[in-house]
């Protein structure tokens, strides 16, 4: 259980986050919606404890990540992972050589348990042979599903994905979010969204929360969204659902 | 059931004082400053955290030193046969050509060796660091190590520090050597003074604690002007533009840093010894 409460944070005295608060239940998949510069990758880092709140907290599974030392944070991030909105994968290293990073820092694994670990995390995002291949030589698609193969590679019980279908296209698009249906069914995390692809966000969530300058002005499932009358969230889906 | 939060609108925060002039010029290089010194210390405690990357270190003293090898040396030769040409023209108005192989090695070994093989390293290593840190914080790997619970420190700056402060030293004394022999070569072969003039002096005017304390200030500004580096990278912001930015005030910055820092070890270095005692002064 993800427990955000009431979390403001500034940047040189400009607002971000004014006051979120949000639940993310064990299982589901929680899509934050919202524009460019509304706050989401702040929130998102916040749940990783990668920044303090000015005020507020966050709570996961009863601990608070925002008041957590640099070694407690260390531990808490063993339960978690996270897909970067542009896979985030280290360029000098091979395709296996990034997915049993994690396993090589923090397990005392031989080579051949590692290299057997790293092709089933692989298989599950449906890649197969590209552990010697560089990440220079993957698509877009193919990159993310590496980043979440890393992501899941020690069995997080949260997976935080950050924008993960910004600038692909219809079909990788497709592909990524049959992934994260996928790592939802098969390894029963919690997964974390943010994006501002409401095609996506409509086709994964189980819950979505609409974020608009800081605030969430909007939240509930798919079908209540859609009936919302929020003035900005009716704006901001007739983007989408107008075309329709 | 849908739930509805505040208006965004009615809780905006107001516009932040405007700050007076004078405090806004000096608040960047001041906060920089700042920003760096903890950076510094930081780095610093993370030196005896395990894990230790000892493969890591190895592979950065491999580009550090090895990788600098041809550079410094041409740097060193260089730099001795026109030291030697200029101090032979200029020994020689007052007939004291004896003296220029002590007087060079001298200069060599507490300045000129270090501060040359310092800036070579702030060329080469120093941007190459503020270029690779740099890149990995704009794509957010440095990110990903966190979130990995990897110590972006530990990992990336610990050994780059520590692989400077052992391989400034290293390249020192070979641009020492270099140097002096490039010296000997123009003295002794062009000048024509005699290799026992030129070598003689050098044994009686030149002590071994010249040339550990150039090695010392070398050790000490490789850190130092790493550390720079690695800030500039870490702390690199905006793509392919900042990575840029950073790489160039890497640049910049540990130049002036070299200097500074130069002062500061040689005012200590010179007190300490004439309160101790300083053979060959």
């Amino acid at each position: 259980m993800i427990d955000v409460r009431d979390l403001w944070k500034s940047f040189n005295g400009f607002g971000v986050l004014k006051g979120i608060n949000l639940q993310m239940a064990p299982g589901t998949t929680t899509v934050v919606l919202g524009g460019s510069g509304s706050g989401k990758t702040v929130l998102m880092k916040h749940i990783m404890g990668l920044f303090k709140p000015d005020k507020g907290e966050v709570i996961v599974d009863g601990e608070n990540v925002s008041v957590m030392s640099r070694q407690e944070l260390a531990i808490f991030r063993q339960r978690m992972g996270m897909v970067f909105q542009n896979a985030a994968l280290f360029d000098s290293m091979t395709v296996g050589d990034n997915v049993a990073f994690p396993l090589r820092e923090h397990t005392k694994m031989s080579e051949d348990e590692i290299g057997a670990k790293v092709k089933e995390k692989l298989a599950v995002v449906d890649l197969f042979d590209v552990e010697q291949k560089f990440p220079a030589e993957l698509s877009g698609g193919m990159r993310k599903r590496v980043g979440l193969a890393r992501a899941i590679i020690r069995d997080p019980k949260i997976v935080l994905y950050d924008e993960p279908t910004t600038g692909l296209d219809p079909l990788t698009t497709e592909s990524v979010d049959q992934m994260i249906i996928g790592a939802r069914k098969k390894l029963g995390v919690t997964s974390v969204v943010i994006s501002h692809d409401i095609g996506s966000a409509f086709h994964i969530a189980d819950h979505i929360a609409m974020l608009h300058h800081g605030v969430i002005v909007e939240q509930g499932t798919p079908a209540q969204l859609r009936n919302s009358k929020e003035p900005h969230t009716q704006e901001f889906l007739a983007t989408w659902f107008a075309r329709q | 059931m849908t739930e509805h939060a505040a208006s965004p609108a009615a809780i905006e925060p107001a516009a932040p004082e405007a700050k007076p002039r004078w405090l806004t010029w000096i608040e960047k290089p001041v906060v920089t400053i700042g920003d760096l010194f903890i950076f510094v210390a930081q780095s610093l405690a993370a030196i005896p955290r395990p894990p230790y990357r000892f493969s890591i270190f190895l592979s950065q003293l491999e580009f550090m030193a090895y990788g600098s090898l041809f550079v410094v040396g041409l740097t060193g030769l260089f730099t001795g046969m026109v030291m030697a040409m200029q101090l032979t023209s200029a020994f020689g108005l007052f007939n004291a050509q004896s003296l220029v192989g002590a007087t060079l090695e001298i200069a060599l070994a507490r300045e000129l060796a270090p501060i040359f093989t310092c800036i070579v390293v702030v060329a080469r290593v120093g941007s190459a660091i503020a270029t690779e840190l740099g890149t990995m914080r704009v794509t957010e790997q440095i990110d990903a190590l966190e979130t990995m619970a990897v110590d972006p420190l530990n990992y990336l700056v610990v050994p780059r520090v520590l692989a400077a402060a052992v391989a400034a030293p290293i390249l020192t004394m070979l641009f020492n050597a270099i140097a002096i022999a490039g010296a000997y070569g123009i003295d002794v072969y062009v000048q024509d003074i005699s290799p026992a003039a030129f070598l003689n002096r050098m044994q009686t005017m030149v002590y071994p604690h010249d040339l550990l304390n150039g090695l010392g200030k070398s050790m000490v500004i490789g850190f130092f002007v790493t550390c720079i580096a690695c800030f500039r990278g870490y702390k690199a912001e905006g793509g392919a533009r900042g990575v840029g930015i950073a790489t160039t005030e890497a640049v910049v910055s540990g130049l002036i840093a070299i200097f500074a820092i130069d002062y500061i070890y040689t005012a200590i270095s010179l007190n300490t010894a004439s309160g101790g005692g300083m053979g060959g002064m």
